[in-house]
């Protein structure tokens, strides 16, 4: 990838430019660039166009601008990327303070992919970050397909899904059935979670993708609702009782003069302290009516808004992991990460690198049509329970179309209110009910990859 | 939920939330009232100064007594163009004080060499001292200082891609190490009145189907117990099989009426779950034996530490009271049950805990007393901490950076043992040592300029030689490595520095916190393919 440079470019460290450099900027980076190496990769040739590529041709793509974002964008400015684009939808947070260093807390309340490439193309002078204040949902693949590398910052197991669904959907195959190398995009992905977290490095269509490894990514907690109605015990218990069914039941801050029917439901805001405090209160409540202690507002506030511990610390040793992979991809200089590792400082420094491998029907890079078995007596239900549930599939809210009788039927789909109600009756409908033969392909879209999957139903009693 | 009176309080609240979920606001407290000291601005220093004042730590000093250069500003993010030629220490100083306006911070403008020959004394104010990238002879003459006022060294540094890190503390303790899987403390084995009286009282066959299916695990297990001890002469099952045949015991009491058995009970699964770990017998873990003959806690003096206090005091209940085993920890786990009898067991092991660490505690006032101490200066509260964490308690003391870089005190047998694999980190260790010495020797680091890389190859490569066969150890170390150290001529990569920085300062926590365990004691990262690696040198 290295050597694309075609027209000669400003030679950098030589002359103090009004593009912002300065004699010895580089040395670092360079002494790697320009020297061989008994380890790096085999394609990699010491040459002064190296850097030249990195700071004017390469271009990156950082999703999210949180805790791995800001390390991230700091990290390869200095490592001498300068295209950098950052997607993030999310705005600053007094609770984002303690790690997301381009942050200050007059900057709260602002978009944050704005405030942090604002900081980095200050401080670090020609550095040309792009945000976006947007969805990644809001990109398509021609969006996509001009980056060199992606890297990923996020907290959301969804959205990861969905950048690995998209890249993998950029992939282009000879006619052999091999991938077109050219058309691939590698995809570098860190996670954090308290003083553990995890780096990778995903080639589309050659290693290991996100769906091939979910087993690693556990459920979220969740607690059995019999246990939240009737038998509380813990804390949480308490907490989640008044979340799921006394809030909706009370409809609280909807117009308290009204009456409990007329009431509008005003859904929950975990940023709203009136809101955290309501729940507190009644949990606090419901806690001492059964005794059990332990009821606080940091509680509280966790458990409703799903908070993950993080700190400023592990943040920056993954980011830097993923920044160091970014770097060696675009350079070649040396070998990168095969293909995962993970990370954990609690006890002593520990570091633990394996090969994740490939899934050979993994749902999403495999191209091994997937199928799945149900009794014709089977209702769609069980059908949407399945594709959630499964471990290997885990969607959120799965639509599903057919083709019956030669045109396309949606069985189902929750997302749009207007066709959910349409098609809700399906639901309780049998496979046989509904028409399906065996051998029948469903479409499944779902929001954790931005393409369809193609199922082929087998139906045997 | 701590005090939120004041405005300011409130901000913290809600500033440090995700991180006052792992160490609370007493491991906040220490971390803001620590003192760090960086010596040497490098991109390495700055990034774990960095991940120390987002947290907010209290104070922070830099010493640095060179000027910026344009290579400085080139990796370091607290450094800019604007302040090459200005004096590094202060740049940086004010360049980190943007972070957090809780943190206060100054700088001195001077070789630390100097400062060292001319006022040593001047280290003695810091909770920690983090050393980049520092020569051999002034890290050696600073350790040695650190080492004789007991505070703790952190050297850190990169090179290349490699990151180095070794901790120097003398002795230091840990009461909270948080533990990831740590098994519940529930005595079956050996229950204790309360539990024994309650689970006694307990009549399956006379309860509700309700009721039976929501019977708390603990109680269906020892039960179950209590009748196969009677039937095996006092003894646990022991081995694979014998616990076969007592979780096909637990099966067969599921509820069962006049048209047989009904649904398989969650509580009892829950029991069959659990068996294995249940069956456990409770033991004093093997640390904490050693921790028993520590010489901390077998010379108790006046000058004893609470910590070894609070040690001597568990030693002499586990011998006592205890009857060979620890405090009752007092939390149990979540489990299948009615909310009443839930609430009822876990009343049962809270009630024995505070009941184990009173005794603790009347057994700590009467060591104070008798090494001359007030009575009653440790709390009630530092007490029950340490009781429910008596099963997890860590001591760390590292060997001196003296005794490592000493020849005939070097743990020459380790390295030659990890010599073994060609491609261990123990390689990058002695590479990163030979470095060192040829600095020493031409007062550059090897390949720092482009047209002298291939000429010092040998040159390295006999400083190599020379330290291995101080430790009379063969010379097996690839020509790779030769190479690719001077390659690296001297270089530090930002993102090689930002993994060390953040390490770097998760190990300054812990050591101010007193949570959670800091490695012993020295860390290679091998950025080539992403692993580290742990000696103890
Ligand atoms: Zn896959």
């Amino acid at each position: 990838m290295a050597n694309q440079v075609d027209e000669p470019m400003m030679v950098d460290g030589r002359v103090d430019s009004p593009g912002g450099s300065w004699p010895d900027r580089w040395n670092h980076v360079k002494k790697m660039l320009e020297r061989a190496g008994p380890f790096a990769h085999p394609d990699f040739e010491p040459s002064p166009e190296t850097i030249q590529f990195m700071l004017e041709v390469c271009k990156i793509l950082v999703i999210g601008a949180g805790g791995l974002g800001c390390e991230l964008l700091k990290d390869l400015a200095l490592m001498g990327f300068r295209n950098i684009h950052v997607i993030d939808m999310d705005k600053i947070d007094v609770s984002n303070l303690n790690r997301q260093f381009l942050f200050r807390p007059k900057d709260v309340g602002k978009p944050k992919a704005e405030t942090a490439a604002e900081f980095v193309n200050t401080r670090v002078p020609g550095c040309r970050v792009t945000p976006h204040y947007a969805k990644i949902q809001d990109f398509d693949g021609e969006f996509y397909r001009q980056f060199h590398i992606i890297v990923c910052g996020l907290d959301s197991i969804l959205a990861r899904r969905w950048m690995n669904g998209m890249v993998l959907s950029l992939i282009n195959y000879e006619e052999d059935g091999s991938v077109d190398q050219s058309s691939i995009i590698p995809l570098i992905d860190g996670g954090t979670e308290g003083f553990k977290g995890n780096a990778r490095v995903i080639l589309p269509g050659i290693t290991a993708c996100m769906d091939c490894t979910l087993e690693l990514y556990p459920p979220q907690v969740t607690y059995p609702m019999c246990t939240i109605a009737h038998t509380p015990r813990l804390p949480e218990h308490c907490i989640e009782w008044v979340r799921i069914l006394l809030w909706p039941q009370e409809k609280p801050f909807g117009d308290n003069g009204k009456p409990r029917e007329e009431r509008e439901d005003i859904g929950i805001d975990g940023d709203d302290p009136a809101h955290v405090k309501w729940i507190y209160d009644k949990a606090l409540e419901r806690a001492e009516k059964y005794g059990i202690s332990g009821v606080t507002y940091r509680l509280t506030q966790g458990v409703v808004k799903h908070i993950i511990p993080a700190v400023a610390s592990t943040n920056a040793v993954i980011a830097a992991s993923c920044a160091t992979e970014v770097f060696k991809i675009a350079t070649s200089c040396c070998n990168p990460l095969n293909n995962y590792m993970v990370f954990n400082d609690t006890e002593g420094l520990y570091t633990y690198t394996f090969e994740a491998e490939k899934k050979e029907d993994c749902l999403a890079c495999s191209q091994v049509p997937q199928k799945f078995t149900f009794a014709p007596s089977a209702k769609l239900k069980d059908v949407i329970q399945y594709l959630c549930d499964n471990a290997a599939t885990q969607m959120k809210a799965p639509g599903v179309t057919a083709i019956v009788d030669g045109r396309n039927k949606t069985l189902y789909m929750q997302t749009v209110e207007s066709i959910e109600k349409r098609t809700r009756d399906n639901l309780t409908k049998t496979l046989e009910e509904l028409g399906l033969a065996d051998g029948q392909e469903l479409v499944v879209a779902d929001s954790t990859t931005p393409q369809s999957v193609i199922f082929k139903l087998n139906l045997s009693p | 939920m701590a005090a939120t009176g004041a405005g300011k309080t409130m901000d913290k609240e809600k500033k440090y939330d995700r991180q006052l979920r792992l160490w609370g606001d007493h491991g906040q407290a220490a971390l803001e009232a620590s003192r760090v000291c960086l010596v040497n601005v490098t991109a390495t220093g700055t990034e774990t100064l960095k991940n120390l004042i987002l947290p907010g730590i209290g104070w922070f000093t830099i010493i640095d007594g060179g000027k910026v250069t344009g290579e400085d500003v080139g990796n370091n993010f607290f450094l800019e163009r604007d302040s090459i030629g200005k004096s590094r220490a202060e740049v940086a100083t004010e360049c980190l004080l943007e972070l957090n306006s809780d943190v206060r911070g100054d700088f001195i403008d001077e070789n630390p060499e100097h400062l060292l020959e001319a006022n040593p004394e001047f280290f003695r104010s810091f909770s920690c001292v983090i050393a980049a990238q520092m020569p051999e002879r002034t890290l050696l003459s600073l350790a040695s200082v650190l080492w004789n006022y007991g505070i703790p060294l952190l050297v850190c540094r990169s090179y290349g891609l490699i990151g180095y890190m070794r901790v120097v503390v003398k002795e230091h303790t840990v009461i909270e190490s948080h533990p990831d899987n740590a098994h519940s403390d529930l005595r079956l084995d050996r229950p204790f009145p309360a539990l024994a009286a309650y689970v006694d009282a307990v009549d399956m066959d006379s309860l509700s189907k309700k009721d039976h299916s929501h019977t708390p695990f603990p109680v269906i297990l020892l039960k179950n117990l209590i009748q196969w001890r009677k039937e095996h002469e006092g003894n646990m099952p022991k081995n694979y099989k014998e616990k076969g045949v007592f979780k096909e015991m637990v099966r067969k009491g599921m509820w069962e009426n006049e048209e047989g058995p009904g649904e398989p009970e969650e509580n009892f699964e829950e029991a069959i779950r659990h068996t294995n770990t249940a069956l456990v017998p409770t033991r004093i873990p093997s640390e904490i034996q050693t921790l028993f003959e520590d010489e901390g806690c077998r010379n108790l003096n006046a000058e004893s530490s609470d910590f070894f206090v609070m040690t001597k005091a568990l030693k002499e209940f586990a011998e006592n009271e205890g009857k060979g085993a620890l405090p009752v920890r007092g939390a149990i786990p979540d489990m299948f049950a009615d909310s009443e009898r839930y609430i009822q067991l876990q009343n049962i092991y809270r009630d024995q805990a505070k009941q184990d660490a009173s005794v603790v505690a009347s057994r700590v006032t009467q060591i104070l007393s008798s090494i001359g101490r007030p009575s009653h200066c440790i709390s009630e509260e530092a007490i029950r901490l340490f009781c429910r964490n008596a099963a997890f308690l860590r001591v760390v003391r590292t060997r001196s950076l003296e005794e490592e870089y000493n020849p005939e005190k070097a743990c020459v047998n380790e390295m030659g043992v990890q010599l073994e694999n060609p491609d261990s980190e123990i390689t990058l260790y002695i590479m990163l040592r030979a470095v060192d010495k040829f600095q020493q020797q031409y007062g550059r680091y090897p390949g720092y300029y482009d047209d002298q890389v291939e000429a010092d190859i040998p040159k390295l490569k006999a400083c190599m030689c020379g330290l291995l066969q101080e430790w009379s150890l063969s010379p097996y170390i690839k020509d790779e490595y030769v190479h690719e150290m001077c390659r690296y001529g001297g270089s530090e990569l930002h993102s090689v520095a930002a993994f060390m920085g953040g390490a770097a300062a998760q190990e300054v926590i812990k050591l101010v916190t007193k949570q959670f365990v800091p490695f012993n004691n020295t860390y290679i990262y091998n950025a080539m393919n992403s692993s580290s690696a742990t000696y103890t040198l």
